[in-house]
């Protein structure tokens, strides 16, 4: 089966409205020994029988709607309303490309725009972009601008920051004259004694995420008000749905916020495609990467929207862009404007304030069982750290809950070495009760 | 026509989504996070009903051209039809809502099409291994330049420069930046190929790699690709091939056999994922086999009938994305490929080439084709004869919208002066191939004889011309609530 629709008879009638023989005089420039000999790809198939095929390799997956999951660490779990579906699957909105001409793409310009005015006052920002591709390449594109802002050659990351997140960092920065210093935790939150030793004048900026990687809120102000001390930029990774509820990046300073804005109405689809979010402040507007929509007026002076501010992108500037990004998470970035809409502030107050008390109903159900302790004492929004007595493996205990459907808190050892017997525990507004009090009772049994 | 902003449709109160009850005991005697954390004040969010949004987000899209409304021949971006089949599976919950850390027995299935995929690409470029974690193009092109990057330091040498053809697409040589090398351009030569000469002029000890596009932006095949690998790979520095233009050689040419040592497919675009108005797209990487262990981590092992992720490999160039890429994206193009199969690929080429042919011949007489030699997926067109009548290029893309096609590539490549940069793809019919040929045959007799028009298109749009110089003094890039409304919204 393709999609080509041309006959064989338009075919030739189309080779001799061209002046061919064949289609063979067509591809003369493709020089015979490059020719293609033979290929492994299998014969294609109809509809009937590729949906078969995918369904089932989907039927050896079990979908988190199958199964009690606890699992977070830099992918959530939160409910889709109806309508961000309905809506994002129309083609007017699925199979546009870019929208370099504004007269034919308001509607997409606009769906920007409004994206990067929720973004703004969800991060309490003064400017957001149309994104990124996802939650660390922002936070590595973020390093770069403060690189490039500063002049100064060093970036200090906590080691609170999602692993992922530094591995995508260091990547990105390799080969640069650049050095990454981690800074070490205590408590489960960053060591601010051991940050006010690394922060000289030659630290371009600061990376912390807000909660961490242990799901505890950090020190952000004071790490802020320290960073700005010795002139570095301070820039925070928060997790967008914690924002109902806990303190945006603009009300301690950041001078550039960044996230993984999957979360906003689209599923984990197995971590991707994900949505970075990325916000800074008016000074660094022109060394902002990405995409941008803004408002202006047309020929007859109506209000209207058109990507600006172009010279700072890779198709204009070439090798003096501020980034290679070409294109952002257009269809993932509509999902979050519709779903934020659909929200409004009352609601993602709401839907915060329900994860961080089925988050803290799940901990304290947890910690009634004897070899489970609290890994930390630190305020947290959705996600918390608990630590097994030394006689429990987390990492036979989980495959042993994976069998009867759950997936419990995933074990920080293979992250964290000296933290083998820590877990991280997530809770959304997508687990009830009765699941929760079902993976005590079981916990109770296995242990 | 014009569609207010969801903002402004707000009504203090309104409500468009609730939560259920809760189903645990609350303790409301002290919130959730310690006041220091606490937000105080909410974000501004709109405040609208259910239908609010549907109605609004309706009316938006059909603000919108789009594939499935219009053709679409921007050049270089293969805006093909994407199957509905493939939104369809992608959808299922056994793929969409899967977390990344489940553990690998939970997700045979994933590991096993991302495997498949790795292979089907393998067999579709002569690539001996891919990645699929690359978000888009662009980032695959910096991840194939940290690779080359990583194979000269293994070589324990430096290399600084990056050669890259004059009719490169702008992402290439801002990846060489992001990657900390040098750029430096190759003239092309007077056919619109890569000018041998200049090339071993400027191949220096120092150069790391070339990249170049193949068929280039001009839609011509760089015949001497295998000399050029050959001229390359003496100096012990690599080729990179930007994979845009890869619709052009399904079933034709596979860029492994040329000698390519590193590649990148932009699955948005040969591969049929959707564009969505400007991503998620796709950039898997190959290389060739000598290079696979400096891919990104983690990669895809199957032993025996188990597949799992092995995260070892002391030469990768490390992570690139916060989990394995755009899975969902994934699973589109491997429905694709399995549906189309080697015979519906081959054909998908073909028809690409010969649809892209039709128009340029169709064309000719109408327009000056300055590249006449046979083109492959696309073609390039100057509109300098216009410029007698004070029409431009962009002028013409405007009159189109009217027309009801969207515009080609504008002013790209930047070798050819006025140029429109066309792109048919294979799932355009004769008929709509004809319909803009006779759109652009008489866009071409109102810029002789009446040029205001074609000046002041597009007037059929939604809005007329936008004044981007506007946008760009006086950017506005977010909405603010007026004065009094802030007043009120803030109660």
């Amino acid at each position: 089966m393709d999609y080509a629709p041309q006959t064989d008879t338009e075919l030739h009638e189309m080779l001799a409205a061209i002046g061919v023989e064949s289609f063979e005089e067509l591809i003369q420039a493709v020089p015979q020994d490059v020719r293609q000999q033979a290929s492994a790809v299998p014969a294609g198939l109809t509809e009937p029988e590729l949906l078969q095929l995918l369904e089932r390799l989907a039927g050896r997956n079990r979908a988190l709607t199958q199964v009690t999951s606890f699992l977070g660490a830099g992918c959530y779990q939160h409910l889709v309303p109806t309508v961000v579906d309905a809506i994002a699957s129309r083609g007017e909105w699925l199979t546009p490309y870019t929208p370099y001409q504004a007269e034919a793409s308001q509607g997409t310009l606009q769906a920007i725009y409004e994206f990067q005015t929720m973004v703004c006052e969800l991060l309490r920002m003064e400017l957001a972009n149309a994104s990124l591709y996802d939650g660390a390449s922002s936070a590595a594109e973020a390093v770069v601008l403060a690189l490039r802002a500063t002049e100064r050659p060093r970036i200090l990351l906590s080691e609170t920051v999602h692993p992922h997140v530094r591995q995508v960092i260091a990547t990105y920065l390799s080969g640069a004259q650049a050095v990454i210093q981690e800074i070490p935790s205590v408590n489960g939150v960053t060591d601010l004694e051991a940050l006010g030793r690394a922060l000289r004048d030659d630290v371009a900026g600061l990376l912390l995420q807000h909660p961490n990687v242990f799901g505890c809120l950090e020190p952000m102000a004071q790490a802020a008000d320290m960073t700005h001390r010795v002139g570095g930029l301070f820039m925070a990774s928060v997790y967008p749905m914690s924002l109902g509820l806990v303190q945006p990046p603009g009300a301690y300073g950041a001078d550039i916020a960044v996230g993984e804005g999957r979360c906003l109405g689209s599923p984990p689809a197995y971590g991707g495609p994900g949505l970075g979010l990325f916000a800074t402040t008016q000074a660094l507007l022109r060394r902002m990467p990405g995409r941008l929509s803004g408002c202006s007026v047309d020929a007859a002076g109506r209000r209207a929207f058109t990507l600006t501010l172009q010279t700072r992108e890779q198709h204009i500037r070439r090798e003096r862009a501020t980034s290679n990004i070409c294109t952002n998470q257009g269809w993932i970035m509509l999902r979050a404007t519709i779903f934020l809409s659909l929200l409004g502030p009352e609601g993602l107050r709401e839907l915060a304030t329900r994860n961080a008390e089925k988050a803290r109903y799940a901990r304290e159900r947890l910690l009634e069982l004897p070899w489970i302790s609290p890994g930390v004492d630190q305020p947290f929004f959705n996600e918390f750290m608990l630590r097994y007595d030394s006689s429990v493996a987390p990492e036979t205990l989980n495959r042993k809950l994976a069998k009867q459907g759950i997936l419990g808190g995933l074990a920080l050892g293979p992250w964290y070495p000296t933290r083998a017997q820590e877990t991280l525990w997530c809770v959304t507004e997508a687990l009830g009760r009765e699941a929760i009090d079902r993976t005590v009772e079981t916990l109770r049994k296995l242990v | 026509m014009a569609e207010p902003l969801i903002f402004e449709r707000s009504v203090t109160g309104r409500r468009g989504w609730r939560l259920p009850p809760s189903d645990i005991a609350r303790d409301t005697s002290s919130p959730p996070v310690p006041a220091e954390h606490l937000r105080r004040d909410p974000p501004a969010l709109p405040e609208v009903a259910e239908f609010d949004v549907v109605r609004h987000y309706t009316r938006l899209s059909q603000q919108n051209f789009s594939v499935d409304t219009n053709f679409y021949p921007l050049g270089s971006c293969t805006m093909k039809y994407n199957p509905k089949l493939n939104e369809r599976v992608a959808a299922l919950p056994g793929f969409a809502w899967l977390h990344p850390l489940q553990p690998a027995e939970h997700v045979q299935g994933m590991l096993q099409l991302m495997h498949e995929l790795e292979q089907l690409l393998c067999a579709i470029t002569g690539m001996g291994a891919f990645t699929l974690q690359p978000a888009a193009g662009a980032q695959g092109e910096l991840t194939g330049l940290k690779i080359i990057a990583a194979y000269h330091r293994r070589k324990r040498r430096r290399r600084s420069t990056i050669l890259i053809p004059d009719s490169a697409h702008g992402t290439n040589p801002a990846s060489a930046a992001l990657s900390g090398f040098q750029v430096v351009q190759l003239k092309s030569g007077p056919n619109g190929l890569i000018d041998l000469t200049e090339l071993k002029h400027k191949l220096t000890g120092d150069v790391a790699a070339l990249m170049l596009t193949n068929p280039n932006t001009l839609g011509l095949f760089e015949r001497e690709i295998r000399a050029i690998c050959a001229l390359l790979h003496e100096r012990d520095a690599l080729v990179y091939m930007d994979g845009a233009n890869m619709n052009a050689l399904l079933g034709i040419a596979r860029p492994g056999d040329a000698g390519v040592d590193v590649l990148q497919l932009n699955l948005h675009k040969t591969f049929s994922t959707p564009h969505g108005g400007g991503g998620p797209g796709a950039g898997p990487v190959g290389v060739k086999a000598s290079l696979e262990g400096f891919l990104p981590l983690p990669r895809v092992r199957q032993r025996g009938a188990r597949f799992s992720w092995a995260d070892q490999g002391r030469a990768s160039v490390g992570r690139v994305h916060g989990f394995y890429g755009n899975v969902g994206m994934l699973v589109r193009a491997y429905a694709y490929i399995r549906t189309l199969g080697q015979e519906g690929l081959s054909r998908a080429s073909r028809v690409a080439i010969t649809n892209a042919n039709y128009l340029k011949a169709k064309l000719h007489g109408v327009l000056s084709v300055p590249f006449d030699d046979p083109c492959l997926h696309e073609f390039v067109v100057s509109l300098k004869g216009l410029r007698a009548h004070g029409v431009s290029a962009g002028d013409v893309a405007k009159r189109l919208l009217d027309y009801g096609f969207y515009a080609p590539t504008v002013y790209f490549p930047l070798i050819v002066e006025e140029a429109l940069m066309i792109e048919p793809t294979e799932t355009e019919s004769k008929q709509t191939l004809d319909a803009f040929v006779d759109a652009l045959q008489r866009i071409v007799e109102e810029a002789r004889t009446n040029p205001d028009v074609v000046r002041r298109a597009p007037q059929r749009m939604p809005v007329q011309r936008l004044d981007e110089v506007k946008a760009a003094r006086e950017p506005n890039l977010r909405w603010s609530a007026p004065k009094s409304l802030a007043a009120h919204g803030s109660q």
